[in-house]
């Protein structure tokens, strides 16, 4: 229910933020992210008139020092002064851009007094956010249909620039960005923030923004981190500071009443059709990318779910290896992202997918037993 | 450049007595056999290299994904920049050394001719290995070629330890290949030739070889690393272990950057031959062209970081980096005013040769121009990982490096091959290559401001048109190249004869044996005076 909420929510708000140029760097929503615009523009700028002078001689020489004209070479080959004068004069440029490209920086990298902090954690190929003074975390995933990306249906306007949950946080606040990773190295980049850092696994990297306007603001992961690299965007909602309080508030209380209503559903089985159902969705959303829809993963990168001896025999291997994952592979930990029916769904899935026919049914209690045990 | 032989034969030739057909090439060990060899293969990888650089633009060409799958699209970018800057740019530069060297210091051969042999015919094997793990269950390196743990080794396939061996053997041949340089040049220069007196491309490559003696070991130490922890359990570069990834990405750049130098300062060297000639005047500032060279090395082992400023370092080192980056702008400039002066006031033509030389030092400075962009950090943070880094690079190393490549073969080709080459040809060659290059790549820095992620095989429509231009412009510039590759074909095989100088300006020993060089140059050192 939340997630429609949220999707709705998206498409309400004004699209101002998006007239972003095609051509240049956006300007952002920053005080920093305006600075960081003025940096660029100045060093094009002035790269534009070296450019100007070092070409227009090369020009003049090419129209007017021709043989075809009749020239006759000069014989001069140094001139100390000059050589001199164009070490000097470069390295006095460099210095002018030294110094506002130093303040900035040292403004960029200054995380401190920050009044809210956002643990972003990446994994393949997903974007995890973690609101760490209050109970609020949950996925964000591409949003964008396969049948888009495959060409079946017309693309959307912000077409691999979706999710289904963007991050949400207040403007006029500082915000603390704490980034990590999962598994490979991913980057956080939101070009209207200026702010993009690398989520590397097992270490924790700091950001910072302030945002000056609502809006919907759009990135994507900027580093390779595999096969759907280019599949992982970022979407940053920013809200009034008293929008954003009532909306963390309304989350909080949202994820309290999931948990009760997990708890509640421990009782109740679910019969084969409403599982597999259920677990075709959550398969297609969360498994797919790596063990294809076809269930035959890609030989020799990601294995087979399809006749694979522990979808068909071993029960609580098949339960451990989709809540705990399997370290020092791509697979994940699905424990912590799927609700405990989501789980009994989907491995009641692989083991009746494809072919897969065992006839066993997984039930969330079973899957509850086995994380208690 | 096979005719060259049976040239020579009619040429006197009575101590060599070289064996015929497949052998011949295999057991050489002659500069000049071992320099059509290297350039040969490279061009070979170019064309391979290619090819795939064509399969990344025909998905790219529209969004949505047409054609391979996002796994695929991986090893495509991953093995083109392996083999683009391992097997073409490298082997081109080290087969002009092995044609070139002996005969600009006035000696009879390399140093040691047997592991000249070597060198060469171990690439080979490299690239058949790194072509062959692409068939691989679970397909090639599709990591990138920049190999970034852990994506190359808890991640990976298994083709990894394929790609770990590939990388070994590579960096044999080119340890050898320097070693040979550094020999040659040292120990065979012509009595007379000082070392002020080398000429720019001699002086050029010898740095270049210390580079590569530097830096190549520290490669091998990473792959090795890399080996390792994937398959013996070690912990580099796994933070669950004690490790650190970020600690890979400082041990590939510092040798990365030095290379992105080994693939440019050759250039600088064949651009510095190039411009005098066809300006008939003297090279400007030949001392401070040394000077500079040799800047630019020192100053490239101090600024591996400015590849990964957003990998979260402390704010000290962003600025040491910062700065060391914006410095090598002052010598690389120099050498750009340098070859300006030295066109000032010339009688200047443009033969092609010239007219590559002059693209070299437009394109290469506008490359220099978004490079001094990047090494600002805090825009870099906006650029890094974009296309913006992609169009960088290119025109550096394709407008840079490979321009200079194709330079340099048309200025020596009457001199391998006896031979003039087809002007007319070539010049269409050459502006099919300079308009495309720039529809291709120019672009590419508007995508990347606008916020396109480099190495992505989809992309948001707000891209589509630029996109579109781009593989254009790719597909232009791809089928341009096989216009030189008949240009060089028509030329091995016939063509006006050469004279032994056919350059009016051209200056330099080279020049003074006869067109095509004979099998065996300067048995009785020249004197230099």
């Amino acid at each position: 229910m939340s997630i429609k909420l949220i999707t709705a929510l998206t498409a309400m708000i004004p699209m101002a933020a998006q007239a972003r140029s095609q051509l240049n760097l956006p300007q952002g929503v920053t005080e920093i992210s305006n600075r960081v615009y003025d940096l660029h523009m100045t060093i094009f700028y002035i790269c534009c008139v070296i450019g100007l002078v070092v070409f227009g001689a090369m020009f003049w020489s090419m129209i007017r020092h021709r043989k075809s004209k009749g020239r006759k070479p000069a014989t001069f080959h140094e001139n100390v002064k000059v050589e001199i004068l164009w070490t000097v004069v470069p390295f006095l440029i460099l210095i002018g851009m030294a110094i506002p490209a130093t303040s900035t920086l040292i403004a960029m990298e200054d995380t401190s007094e920050a009044e809210l902090t956002v643990l972003v954690t990446g994994s393949q190929w997903k974007w995890h956010y973690r609101y760490l003074d209050s109970d609020v975390e949950y996925f964000s995933l591409l949003a964008t249909q396969r049948e888009q990306i495959e060409n079946k249906f017309d693309k959307g306007e912000n077409y691999l620039l979706e999710v289904d949950r963007p991050l949400v946080i207040p403007t006029d606040r500082k915000v603390r960005f704490l980034v990590t990773s999962d598994d490979v190295i991913h980057s956080w980049w939101v070009p209207d923030f200026a702010v993009k850092k690398d989520a590397n696994p097992g270490f924790i990297n700091e950001a910072w923004t302030k945002v000056d306007e609502p809006g919907i603001y759009r990135g994507q992961c900027a580093e390779l981190c595999g096969k759907d690299h280019g599949f992982m965007p970022v979407v940053v909602i920013a809200k009034e500071p008293a929008e954003f309080d009532a909306w963390l508030a309304e989350q909080e209380q949202i994820a309290q009443r999931e948990k009760e209503e997990e708890q509640r559903l421990l009782a109740m089985s679910m019969d084969m059709d409403e599982l597999m159902e259920l677990g075709e969705r959550v398969y297609l959303g969360s498994c797919a990318a790596c063990h294809q829809a076809n269930g035959e993963g890609i030989p020799g990168v990601f294995p087979a779910l399809k006749g694979s001896p522990m979808a068909l025999n071993d029960m609580q291997g098949h339960i451990n290896i989709v809540v705990n994952g399997k370290s020092g592979t791509s697979m994940q930990a699905f424990g912590n992202q799927l609700s405990l029916r989501e789980l009994a769904a989907v491995i009641t899935y692989e083991r009746n997918a494809w072919g897969n026919d065992t006839g066993e049914t997984v039930q969330a209690a079973d899957v509850n037993a086995f994380i208690n045990e | 450049m096979s005719t060259v032989v049976g040239e020579v034969d009619q040429h006197d030739d009575h101590h060599h007595h070289a064996p015929s057909g497949i052998t011949r090439w295999l057991f050489t060990t002659n500069h000049k056999d071992i320099g059509s060899l290297y350039l040969w293969f490279s061009f070979i990888m170019f064309l391979v290299g290619g090819s795939m650089a064509m399969v990344i633009r025909a998905e790219l060409f529209q969004p949505g994904l047409q054609l391979v799958d996002p796994h695929f699209f991986n090893q495509m970018t991953t093995v083109h920049g392996l083999i683009m800057v391992f097997g073409a740019v490298m082997p081109a530069f080290t087969g002009l050394a092995n044609w070139m060297i002996p005969m600009m210091i006035g000696a009879p051969d390399m140093a040691l001719p047997r592991m000249n042999n070597w060198s060469f015919w171990i690439l080979p094997f490299a690239f058949s290995i790194l072509l062959a793990s692409l068939f691989m269950e679970g397909g090639g390196p599709a990591f990138g070629w920049t190999f970034y743990a852990p994506l190359s080794t808890t991640y990976s396939s298994d083709s990894t330890a394929l790609f770990v061996f590939s990388v070994h053997i590579m960096g044999i041949s080119s340890i050898m290949g320097a070693i040979n340089v550094i020999v040659t040049i040292m120990n065979m220069r012509a009595p007379g030739m000082s070392y002020m007196k080398m000429p720019l491309f001699v002086w050029t490559w010898f740095i270049t070889a210390f580079l590569l003696i530097a830096v190549m070991p520290v490669l091998a130490g990473a792959v090795t690393m890399v080996l390792t922890d994937k398959y013996f359990g070690t912990s580099f570069f796994d933070a669950a272990g004690g490790g650190d990834p970020v600690l890979f990405q400082h041990i590939f750049w510092f040798f990365g950057h030095p290379e992105v130098y080994i693939m440019i300062l050759p250039s600088f060297g064949i651009v510095s031959a190039i411009i005098p000639a066809f300006s008939r005047k003297k090279l400007f500032g030949y001392a401070s062209m040394v000077y500079a060279t040799a800047a630019i090395a020192g100053l490239s082992f101090l600024v591996w970081a400015h590849h990964m400023f957003t990998t979260g370092m402390p704010v000290f080192a962003e600025l040491f980096f910062m700065y060391c980056t914006m410095l090598i702008s002052v010598p690389t400039g120099v050498k750009v005013f340098n070859w300006v002066a030295t066109m000032w006031r010339g009688s200047i033509s443009f033969e092609t040769p010239m007219l590559f030389a002059l693209a070299f030092v437009i394109l290469f400075t506008i490359g220099g121009f978004s490079g001094l962009m990047l090494a600002i950090t805090p825009v870099d943070f906006q650029y890094h990982d974009t296309y913006f880094v992609v169009a960088h690079f290119h025109y550096v190393l394709v407008s840079g490096a490979i321009f200079s490549i194709m330079a340099a073969a048309y200025y020596w080709l009457p001199k391998w091959t006896g031979h003039m080459y087809d002007e007319k040809l070539a010049k269409t060659h050459f502006w099919a290559s300079l308009i495309s290059v720039n529809v291709l790549f120019f672009p590419m820095h508007f995508a990347g401001l606008a916020g396109m992620p480099r190495r992505i095989p989809d992309y948001s429509i707000a891209f589509a048109d630029i996109n579109q231009i781009v593989s254009i412009g790719g597909f232009a510039f791809g089928l341009s190249q096989l216009i030189f590759l008949w240009v060089v074909i028509k030329c091995v095989k016939g063509g006006e004869k050469a004279p032994t100088k056919p350059w009016e300006g051209a200056e330099g020993l080279e020049w003074t044996v006869p067109s095509p060089a004979p099998y065996h140059t300067f048995d009785t050192p020249p004197e230099v005076k």
